[in-house]
């Protein structure tokens, strides 16, 4: 396992497979996390994007930000783009076409994973598709200017359900992708935070070396669109896990392993503040908000424990 | 010399695509289409070809796949039918633009609602502006010829554009003929294996394929795709003479039966132009001059040679098996266009026949004629045949 310095060094320079130059908003994780997942490849890596953030900071045509072979089509088939990647990948080699080894890697954000890019998603994981699946998850159709997606949490205003005088926002809890994809009975699903490298690092190349497909969400808090200070970014995301609104686990084989357990989880309330998508619960009336959010929290990590401790196969 | 095999246009779409061996197959079964999928994965399980064979969960994966496929360098190829088209229409759309020489065979079937599943051409009509070339059959043995063809026009490095080969659904997918296979090794020098040029998979030269283009740039990108649609007539051409070698036949843009004296002319794609072949004959047996044109090329469509084609024929009857709502039917329009800058225009008239896979017969196409010759013609409305009245 390589020092954070040697990852930081292998995320810059000349042989970067992602460079600077890009248009990323000022303090957006999404160059952190992709640089990460990519210096984790021993191999050459092909990038799929769907349609979102990465896509678009990183090619506006005639520049392109990529040193390594990338692709786009639409918002919805990074995956089964993948999938014929990695088709063709088989049979050129089958055929002696090509000799090198290459790991596939698609990228979406939630919009292009939890929502529109869903059926796509599993039909690849089912198919047992040799590639690792990346969702950088900003909680919301965050290019576009912060629509809902099915990852937006219970609670947040968007601009497609906004908090209003009869309204807190989002009525539902997010879907639990990283459950989904192990559904799939796929050798590897793990769950990443921005602000830690370390662990983003290794758990993407435990997915690059997987037995067939792998998933990672990684948590990418959106400065502008949570609306916060472009400096706080790594800051949020720590208060995630701290708050345990945003575990770090991985469940290999099946089993569900739990990296990081806050001795003292924060209340939700320190990860809420100062997010404009959140302002509006710490008004009067909207108090019942937090209480249940903080439920759910308490009671989905509850669950993830038993999970662990039982050790029973995923 | 061939070998004539008994089979239907849909084992003849598997069985080009046996010869061809593609690296990678990828598709969805659909009505009328699933024949050839069935077909070709049977080859896959005998390891009578060695393709990747992909079974997606959606023709707008199967798409999807394709072009990453294609993308990564392979030889790509697909099939479907009406619904399955319609989902898959934004990645159709999006591979002229990406370059990607995808041959895919569409077996024609009409699109809901209502739901049908049998044959008219609402599904490709509703493709046309998109970039794709678009190649007609009239049975199992021009499928056979027109997929081999597609893959050489497909790949050439003068246009590097996707090809549909549509066939008619059930009239010509399920029905029997006897079809000329040609020989294996002779079929596989004429399709040769696809160039890695410009694959994604060449490490080595790392590629972006499919940025964000905006408006400085778009329309250059957008214009270079019509400059390769243009070169498509010159590679058909040649590629075709090239097939000639093999079948014996010729490639032309259009087929013309009996028209040279003709006073009228019936216009029709597919299967339904067979059709119109036997009522051609049943009149000229009555010694009335009448003939037919049979497009092929729908895509790019070839105004100039149509319109040198039927330059002196005074009457003109255009057979649609679709509609364009509330305007001129697709076939139709062309045909009116590209006669247009004739000094001496014909008269024309618009027919629509066969919608969600109702029957022609010769008798409707030979009456058809009669009014054609009588000059009892409404050019401003369409007509219908084998409507209920």
């Amino acid at each position: 396992m390589p020092t954070l310095q040697e990852i930081a060094l292998k995320t810059s320079g000349a042989d970067a497979r992602i460079v600077s130059g890009h248009r990323m908003c000022s303090g957006c994780g999404i160059g952190s996390i992709i640089k990460t997942v990519l210096a984790a490849s021993d191999k050459p890596v092909i990038v799929v994007s769907a349609t979102g953030c990465l896509e678009v900071v990183t090619t506006i045509y005639p520049f392109t930000a990529w040193n390594t072979p990338w692709m786009h089509v639409t918002f919805e088939n990074a995956a089964s783009v993948a999938s014929g990647i990695e088709a063709a990948y088989k049979a050129l080699k089958r055929r002696g076409k090509i000799d090198e080894d290459v790991n596939i890697l698609a990228v979406g954000g939630d919009g292009g994973t939890y929502d529109i890019g869903f059926q796509a998603l599993s039909g690849a994981l089912e198919r047992r598709h040799k590639f690792m699946y990346l969702v950088y998850d900003n909680e919301g159709y965050m290019n576009t200017g912060n629509q809902r997606s099915g990852a937006t949490p219970f609670g947040a205003s968007t601009t497609t359900v906004p908090a209003g005088k009869i309204s807190f926002g989002k009525p539902q809890w997010r879907k639990n992708l990283v459950e989904i994809a192990a559904a799939h009975r796929i050798s590897y699903v793990a769950q990443a935070a921005v602000n830690n490298t370390m662990d983003l690092y290794k758990k993407a190349q435990k997915g690059f070396n997987a037995d067939g497909p792998a998933v990672l969400a990684v948590l990418q808090p959106c400065p502008s669109n949570w609306s916060f200070d472009s400096s706080l970014t790594m800051q949020y995301s720590k208060l995630a896990v701290e708050t345990n609104f945003w575990p770090l686990y991985e469940i290999e084989n099946g089993v569900v392993h739990i990296n990081t357990k806050p001795s003292n989880r924060k209340p939700i309330e320190e990860f809420l503040k100062g997010q404009t998508r959140f302002r509006h619960l710490f008004k009067p009336g909207n108090e019942h908000v937090i209480v249940e959010m903080q439920k759910m929290i308490d009671d989905e990590w509850a669950r993830l424990l038993k999970l662990e401790e039982s050790g029973i196969q995923f | 010399m061939g070998v004539r095999k008994a089979i239907t246009g849909a084992q003849a779409a598997a069985e080009a695509m046996r010869q061809i061996n593609p690296d990678v197959v990828v598709a969805y079964p659909i009505t009328p289409q699933t024949p050839i999928v069935e077909e070709f994965a049977k080859y896959v399980a005998d390891g009578i070809v060695d393709t990747e064979m992909v079974p997606v969960e959606s023709e707008h994966s199967a798409m999807s796949a394709t072009v990453g496929a294609e993308t990564a360098g392979a030889r790509a190829m697909s099939a479907t039918s009406s619904q399955g088209l319609a989902l898959m229409w934004e990645v159709v759309a999006a591979t002229p633009g990406l370059r990607l020489p995808i041959v895919m065979s569409l077996v024609n079937r009409a699109l809901s609602a209502p739901i049908n599943i049998h044959c008219d051409h609402s599904d490709v009509m509703g493709v046309t502006t998109v970039g794709w070339i678009q190649i007609f059959s009239e049975n199992a043995q021009e499928v056979y010829e027109n997929t081999l063809l597609a893959i050489r026009v497909a790949e050439d490095n003068r246009v590097q554009l996707p090809v549909m080969v549509n066939q008619d659904g059930f009239i010509t997918s399920h029905a029997v003929e006897p079809v000329e296979i040609f020989d294996d090794a002779l079929v596989q020098k004429f399709v040769g294996v696809r160039s890695l040029d410009r694959a994604l998979l060449d490490v080595e030269h790392a590629k972006s394929v499919g940025p964000l283009v905006l408006p400085d740039y778009y329309f250059e990108f957008k214009r270079a795709q019509e400059e390769a649609m243009s070169k498509v007539f010159e590679v058909y051409h040649e590629v075709g003479t090239e097939l000639s070698a093999i079948t014996g036949k010729q490639y032309p843009f259009f087929e013309t039966y009996r028209i040279d004296d003709a006073e009228a002319v019936v216009v029709v794609l597919n299967s339904a132009a067979g059709t119109a072949k036997a009522a051609v004959d049943a009149m000229r047996a009555q010694g009335k001059k009448v003939g037919l044109l049979k497009p092929i090329l729908f895509r790019p469509f070839p105004y100039a040679e149509v319109r040198e084609a039927l330059k002196d024929i005074p009457v003109i009857g255009v057979l649609d098996r679709s509609m364009d709502f509330g305007a001129c039917a697709p076939v139709y329009s062309e045909f009116r266009n590209a006669l247009w800058k004739l000094d001496r225009r014909p008269a024309m008239q618009s027919y629509i026949y066969g919608l969600g896979g109702r029957d022609i017969m010769t008798t409707e196409i030979e009456a058809v004629f009669e009014e054609l010759l009588s000059g009892k013609l409404d050019p401003e409305h369409q007509r219908y045949i084998g409507l209920r009245g």
